[in-house]
């Protein structure tokens, strides 16, 4: 029975067309019940021992659902969860039609004012980043790989509503409600915004405001955050 | 033509090499080794590389058949590492430096580490994961900067393997790393271990903990070898570096990946690198043992694109520091 089930996903997806192979999953773009669909496989990660990464893959896809399914109850935008299949680790989510990573957006934008370059057309973004974030952490969810990669801005509409922006790629998250975890959470983010928009640290210094504005908790969080911030710096680098 | 002298001893490897445009002439090492269950300390280390510098510094000249006046630059580790064997090697480099009349260059130990990579394999614009006793961190270049993409939020990756082996009294002959391969080969059974990635970071510290709790009490009531923990140690450690390098890549659109650093020998974390890399249609880049390890030539090496770029060290400038962050170098020999 459940290799029967097995063959039908793996027939589906051979059908669809590979969008991307990211680090974490193979994502294909099909039509499913009639509606543009997602799929995320993760698939066996061969350089792995088994038991890991089962264990891992089972647990990832769990914990994706789960933090997706209770971002949207809060009103967080997240894509809508279709079908999972646990057998074959497969997420049916909503595709995000005609959407930029903010990532894309970011860079498109410097370059656009080169070689001026002001950072003042990004600000509304960075805010808006900033209270969507500090919605989610309030919801005790922490993302665990908060990038420009893993939110996207739907094309449609004047792109200063809310719901325009949407957050992705849950695989590394789960619930929390300790600053500390929270802090890290923005840890993450800040280290990947600034590896990959070079010189941006005004724009990122106006999401933290948004965000603190935003949060009902967030003093905790920002303080956790100076303190992993230092941790990287004191650490012994011997060797 | 440019010739330059590298001089290492961040820890316990004291090392002196030298380079001649991208040709290593000479690189001679000795590692201060301690008894099983025990780490070296500081002031230890330092008073080991001191009793050997100059023997080092002689071979290093003779093996490259030069003399000082031969010699154009001057490179050493300015840090980061620990204090007293760093200073031993500074005030050697600073000695000659002023005695041969020529100009010093202090080399980020993390840079000298890359820059070796990329000329040993010739490796274009890697992703770079640098793992070693006393750092772990993933590096792209990236506008004049080498920008850690990812890295250990508490301790590195060789630290862990280095402190396991002390618990279980593995020899630190020639180093701990090496043993816990060698065993690891011969074990079998996958232990579950804590797994911790944190978005483009890692921890180890829960790991390290776990496992000081459990090995004792594992290897007491025979649930498993001494084998199969380093064998589960090394699954699951280098599982997430492989993860946070395949991140990086992902991320920077990188078909590249390049080890350095000692754990880089190991042969189990670059067959896996090859794994994730032939799965993605990338290529992997790794060196052999003489330039994983800590060297001098590295170092010359870094000290020579430094030096050509136009960069010096005046004397006053010439101090160590235990602490050196990756990025905080303008890389100046890149566009």
């Amino acid at each position: 029975m459940e290799l029967e089930k097995n063959m039908v996903v793996s027939e589906f997806l051979s059908k669809g067309s590979v969008l991307k192979q990211g680090a974490e999953a193979r994502v294909y773009r099909d039509v499913f019940l009639g509606r543009s669909t997602i799929i995320k496989e993760r698939f066996p990660k061969k350089y792995r021992h088994p038991l890991l990464d089962e264990k891992l893959t089972h647990r990832r896809t769990v914990q994706e659902v789960r933090s997706i399914q209770r971002c949207r109850r809060a009103g967080i935008p997240t894509p809508v969860v279709y079908f999972v299949d646990y057998t074959s680790h497969c997420i049916f989510l909503e595709d995000i039609v005609d959407s930029v990573t903010v990532r894309d957006h970011i860079a498109a934008t410097r370059q656009r004012s080169h070689p001026s370059p002001t950072l003042v057309p990004l600000e509304p973004l960075a805010a808006r980043v900033g209270r969507v974030l500090a919605r989610m952490h309030d919801e005790d969810v922490v993302h665990g790989d908060l990038t420009t990669s893993n939110m996207l801005l739907r094309r449609s509409g004047d792109g200063e509503a809310e719901l325009s922006l949407v957050l992705i790629d849950f695989g590394l998250s789960y619930i929390s409600a300790l600053p500390e975890d929270k802090g890290v959470d923005l840890y993450v983010l800040e280290k990947a915004f600034l590896s990959t928009h070079p010189n941006t640290e005004p724009l990122f210094q106006k999401l933290l405001e948004s965000y603190a504005a935003s949060s009902k908790k967030s003093s905790a969080v920002i303080k956790k955050l100076d303190e992993v911030r230092l941790r990287g710096r004191k650490r012994s680098m011997v060797g | 033509m440019t010739v330059v002298i590298g001089f290492e001893g961040s820890a316990n490897k004291i090392g002196i090499g030298i380079i001649r445009d991208g040709e290593v002439l000479s690189n001679p090492r000795r590692t201060y080794i301690t008894p099983p269950g025990q780490g070296f300390l500081p002031s230890e280390t330092a008073r080991h590389h001191r009793a050997v510098v100059l023997t080092v510094l002689q071979e290093a000249l003779q093996q490259a058949g030069l003399t000082p006046a031969d010699i154009d630059c001057v490179a050493y580790t300015k840090g980061p590492g620990m204090g007293a064997p760093l200073l031993t090697l500074a005030l050697v480099a600073r000695t000659v430096a002023q005695l041969w009349g020529r100009p010093l260059v202090g080399v980020n130990h993390c840079i000298g580490h890359v820059e070796m990579g990329r000329l040993i394999t010739q490796a274009h614009n890697p992703t770079v994961l640098y793992v070693s006793g006393g750092n772990t961190q993933v590096i792209a270049y990236s506008e004049r900067r080498y920008r850690i993409f990812g890295e250990t939020i508490d301790i590195a990756v060789g630290n862990c393997l280095d402190r396991f082996a002390r618990v279980i009294k593995i020899s630190n002959d020639p180093s701990p790393g090496y043993n816990i391969e060698q065993m690891a080969k011969r074990g079998s059974r996958y232990v579950e271990l804590p797994y911790t990635v944190k978005g483009m970071d890692v921890s180890f510290s829960g790991i390290l903990s776990f496992i000081e709790e459990a090995a004792n009490k594992m290897l007491a009531s025979a649930e498993c070898s001494a084998e199969d923990l380093c064998f589960s140690l090394q699954e699951t450690l280098f599982s997430m570096l492989v993860e946070i390098t395949e991140r990086a890549m992902a991320h920077c659109g990188s078909q590249e990946v390049l080890i350095v650093g000692g754990v880089g020998c190991n042969l189990r974390l670059q067959e896996m690198m090859g794994v994730m890399c032939k799965e993605r249609g990338a290529k992997l880049f790794a060196t052999d043992e003489r330039f994983c390890i800590d060297n001098g030539a590295m170092i010359a090496q870094a000290g020579w694109e430094m030096f050509r770029s136009g960069q010096v060290t005046e004397l006053q400038d010439s101090w160590i520091t235990q602490r050196y962050r990756t990025d905080e170098v303008e890389v100046t020999w890149r566009d």
